[in-house]
């Protein structure tokens, strides 16, 4: 009823028949009110700004309604506009002011801009549908409505020691035929697996990121297999508050929002976390080639890390740097991750190249960087997981020393280096993996151990499977001749570069990924592991998938059949994790009996019991976490000893000997065929010789004492 | 097709058969109609849509906004929508808040 509406909501201009008048400046963005939307944009030296009205999907806007100057507060531009059809909606601006890039100025007022908070964006609707190239206005800022019925749901606030990760794309997880859903790679999709997820037992889904992005970026056809490469991963964002409208099944409708809400009420209902991988390090605008999308158009010289002559720092190894401790950008990082917490009920937050966001505007770290602590003591981020990817592409590497303000953990890149050595056999790895498999207390002595994200595979670099296939990587699919992706694998072959019908070698490749598998979930920290290795997929040796959307991607579920002695050890040895509270510490270990029970909370061994071998050529590793310090000694847990041995013969270890009354029992043996190689929990068979235990050659035991 | 909406209410249950296109435009139509039957001692929303063609997300919401005036009491059935709509529904996992039926009563 028009007599209900507030008298600061009636038109007091208009435009060509459109009715409007002054907004608010904040909050920023486009906001619903009583018969109208808010719009709120900021630009320190625009000198004029046009608000752009289109029909969804139209060529041309319908209105274009210059702001008056009385419209302007500050910095910030701002309008209500009345009657408009907020669901046909698309809008951007124009922004007039200098182009003068060796001042940081490049407006462009022929060209109309994105948002910056738009909560939707239209134009890449459908994945690698052909856009119209021609459009005048290729990301279309849209509204999002706030009516999302989630029930009593809200973040699980797992304790972060508890998690166990798991890293997904969210098209790859299910576009492959084989995955067998309705909706094959979008957030529905996912849904439908949300009970194989339980089945293989983690608790938390890493999504690699959502924001928008553009697919077709960069894209073109590759010389070495004619096919089409594109922006498959997604690290360049278009849009920091809008999800992925191409990984939605109703995506063509404009319902991404709700599609993805559905899918984190329905994991939340299952116990199991979302976590996002967001890139807040720089966009999808590149450098000074790249295209105007949003935000140099709007304001160049804040929101972009710039060279005194005008051009783009490169810290991302993409083109641009965000200049993300800039005060304004500070905001809207802080802005979005609010949103994303309240609105969607996210988890937690990975932040790609975040040693990035603790630079200053002219590329030098920071000691106090102002974001990384804003978001350490955020309020509604205040139960968020952050974890950062403590390095960047400008060489700046923060593992161990990244600003963490009490709150911060860090994907350890220490971690997956020093596993991989130790499991493909070095030497000298003994001393560094006494320090990884207790959460790493070198590099976070004063943080614990939950400040270590332990993984040995990602999205970024070998499967867990390549590791142990491939000597080298194999990126030719990419166009680049071989000259992109790391070169620091610390993989090993097993004998033969790729596949092989050899039994021994396949047997061996298997058997080190359930090593790999062991030392991860025995390991102090919170473990991490890609989608897929539970089914040892391989990438062909591949190491820089980024830009194939194609089987190097997606995750081929008819690999379930032939590779169930790898899916079946994963799930058990994920279930052993989460069954023993001794292995998921929130603190570092004191080396000592502070319980009473006779023992050390942790001890380490070798051959010998009680004697752990540092030695150079050393490739025996023992350790036995008494069950009686579990938690800092608040919950009873079984004793359990863990003997890595990666010599390649197999090796006698002396067994420390248990309290009165307790005998060991089998859990683990990776030398064991399928069936015998890993017990359910409850049903590990005692072992006859209670005085040592053969360890096969590169094995992996766990023994309980009970 | 233009949107129509007929309502008619029995005791405690409120039956609307929608026909046409409901899109962002006629969701106000059909929202005002739910806002009627809002204030009356309504148990169960019926909405026969073998007829309906096509619903936009701003209908949908309609849905949503339904159970949120009227109480989480409310049982709506959707009865005889087509496979487009259903497809939203279950996509969008609005099918959780609702009953998707082939006739009314249900037997």
């Amino acid at each position: 009823m028009a007599t209900d509406i507030r008298i600061d909501y009636y038109p007091t201009h208009e435009h060509e028949g459109i009715k409007f008048r002054r907004g608010h400046a904040l909050p920023f963005g486009a906001t619903m009110v009583p018969n109208g939307i808010n719009f709120s944009i900021y630009s320190s030296a625009a000198i004029s700004c046009t608000l752009v009205l289109f029909e969804r999907g139209e060529d041309a806007p319908f209105a274009e309604i210059p702001f008056p100057e009385e419209f302007r507060t500050g910095n910030v531009y701002s309008m209500i506009v009345f009657d408009l059809d907020y669901e046909r909606l698309e809008y951007g601006y124009r922004m007039d002011g200098p182009f003068k890039p060796e001042e940081g100025h490049r407006f462009d007022k022929s060209v109309i801009l994105c948002d910056p908070y738009a909560k939707a964006i239209g134009g890449r609707d459908t994945w690698l549908a052909t856009p119209n190239w021609d459009d005048v206005y290729p990301y279309r800022s849209r509204l999002v409505f706030e009516d999302f019925d989630w029930e009593n749901d809200h973040a699980l606030e797992t304790p972060i020691e508890d998690l166990v990760i798991y890293e997904m794309h969210v098209r790859g997880f299910t576009q492959h035929p084989s995955s067998g859903v309705k909706n094959p790679g979008t957030f529905a999709a996912i849904r439908s697996k949300i009970a194989y997820l339980k089945e293989l037992g983690i608790n938390c889904v890493e999504l690699m990121p959502i924001y928008e992005f553009d697919e077709w970026e960069n894209s073109r056809e590759n010389p070495a297999t004619g096919g089409l490469i594109v922006n498959f991963w997604g690290y360049s964002t278009v849009n920091f508050f809008s999800p992925k409208a191409g990984f939605a099944a109703t995506g063509k409708f404009g319902m991404q929002v709700d599609e993805l809400k559905t899918l984190i009420k329905e994991l939340h209902k299952h116990g199991i976390e979302v976590m996002l991988d967001v890139v807040f390090n720089h966009t999808a605008e590149g450098d000074h080639r790249g295209h105007t999308i949003s935000f140099r158009g709007i304001d160049n010289k804040t929101y972009y890390m710039l060279t005194p002559e005008g051009y783009y720092f490169n810290f991302s190894g993409t083109g641009n740097t965000l200049n993300c401790n800039n005060p304004v950008v500070r905001n809207m990082v802080l802005d979005c991750l609010r949103y994303w917490a309240a609105d969607y009920h996210i988890d937690g937050f990975r932040f790609d190249l975040a040693a990035i966001l603790g630079r200053d505007q002219n590329g030098a770290p920071l000691s106090n960087p102002p974001l990384l602590e804003s978001l350490a003591y955020d309020p509604i981020l205040a139960k968020c997981k952050l974890i950062a990817e403590a390095w960047d592409a400008g060489g700046l590497y923060q593992v161990g020393s990244f600003p963490a303000y009490g709150r911060w953990a860090e994907w350890n890149g220490k971690y997956r280096d020093a596993l991989r050595k130790y499991l493909k056999g070095d030497e000298g790895m003994v001393g560094e993996m006494v320090q990884r498999i207790q959460g790493s207390p070198d590099l976070y002595y004063y943080r614990g151990p939950t400040a270590s994200i332990n993984f040995i595979s990602c999205h970024d670099g070998f499967t867990l499977y390549d590791i142990f296939a491939y000597n080298e990587k194999h990126n030719e699919a990419n166009g680049e001749n071989n000259n992109d992706g790391g070169n620091d694998n610390h993989s090993w072959n097993c004998g033969v570069e790729g596949e092989t019908d050899d039994p021994e070698i396949n047997r061996l490749r298997h058997k080190q990924i359930k090593n790999a598998l062991t030392l991860l979930m025995v390991s102090q920290g919170v473990p991490m592991i890609l989608s897929g290795d539970e089914m040892a997929t391989t990438k062909g040796g591949n190491n820089n998938t980024y830009c194939h959307d194609n089987e190097l991607n997606w995750v081929d579920w008819s690999l379930l059949e032939p590779k169930q002695d790898i899916f079946h050890f994963a799930q058990r040895i994920t279930k052993f994790r989460r069954a023993h509270p001794v292995l998921r510490s929130a603190t570092h270990f004191e080396h000592r009996d502070y319980v009473g029970s006779g023992y050390p909370d942790i001890s380490f061994h070798g051959t010998q019991a009680w004697q752990c071998d540092h030695s150079e050529s050393s490739r025996c590793l023992a350790f036995m976490l008494d069950g009686a310090h579990a938690k800092r000694g608040t919950i009873l847990d079984d004793t359990i000893y863990v003997a890595a041995n990666m010599y390649w013969d197999a090796l006698y270890y002396e067994l420390p000997v248990l309290p009165e009354g307790k005998k060991w029992h089998l859990a683990v043996n990776t030398d064991m065929p399928s069936g015998q190689d890993i017990f359910e929990i409850g049903k590990e068979p005692m072992i006859e010789d209670q005085q040592r235990f053969l360890v096969g050659p590169r094995a992996t035991i766990i023994l309980i004492g009970k | 097709m233009a949107f129509t909406i007929q309502t008619v209410v029995e005791e405690q249950t409120a039956k609307m058969t929608l026909a046409g296109e409901l899109d962002s435009l006629s969701a106000r139509v059909f929202q005002t109609e739910i806002e009627k039957i809002a204030n009356q001692p309504i148990n169960e929303l019926v909405l026969f849509m073998e007829k309906l063609d096509f619903m936009s997300s701003a209908g949908l919401r309609v849905l949503i906004f339904s159970k949120q005036k009227v109480g989480s009491h409310l049982s709506i059935y959707i009865v005889k929508a087509q496979e487009l709509i259903l497809d939203t529904l279950e996509k969008t996992g609005l099918h959780h808040s609702v009953n998707i039926v082939d006739e009314y009563p249900v037997l």
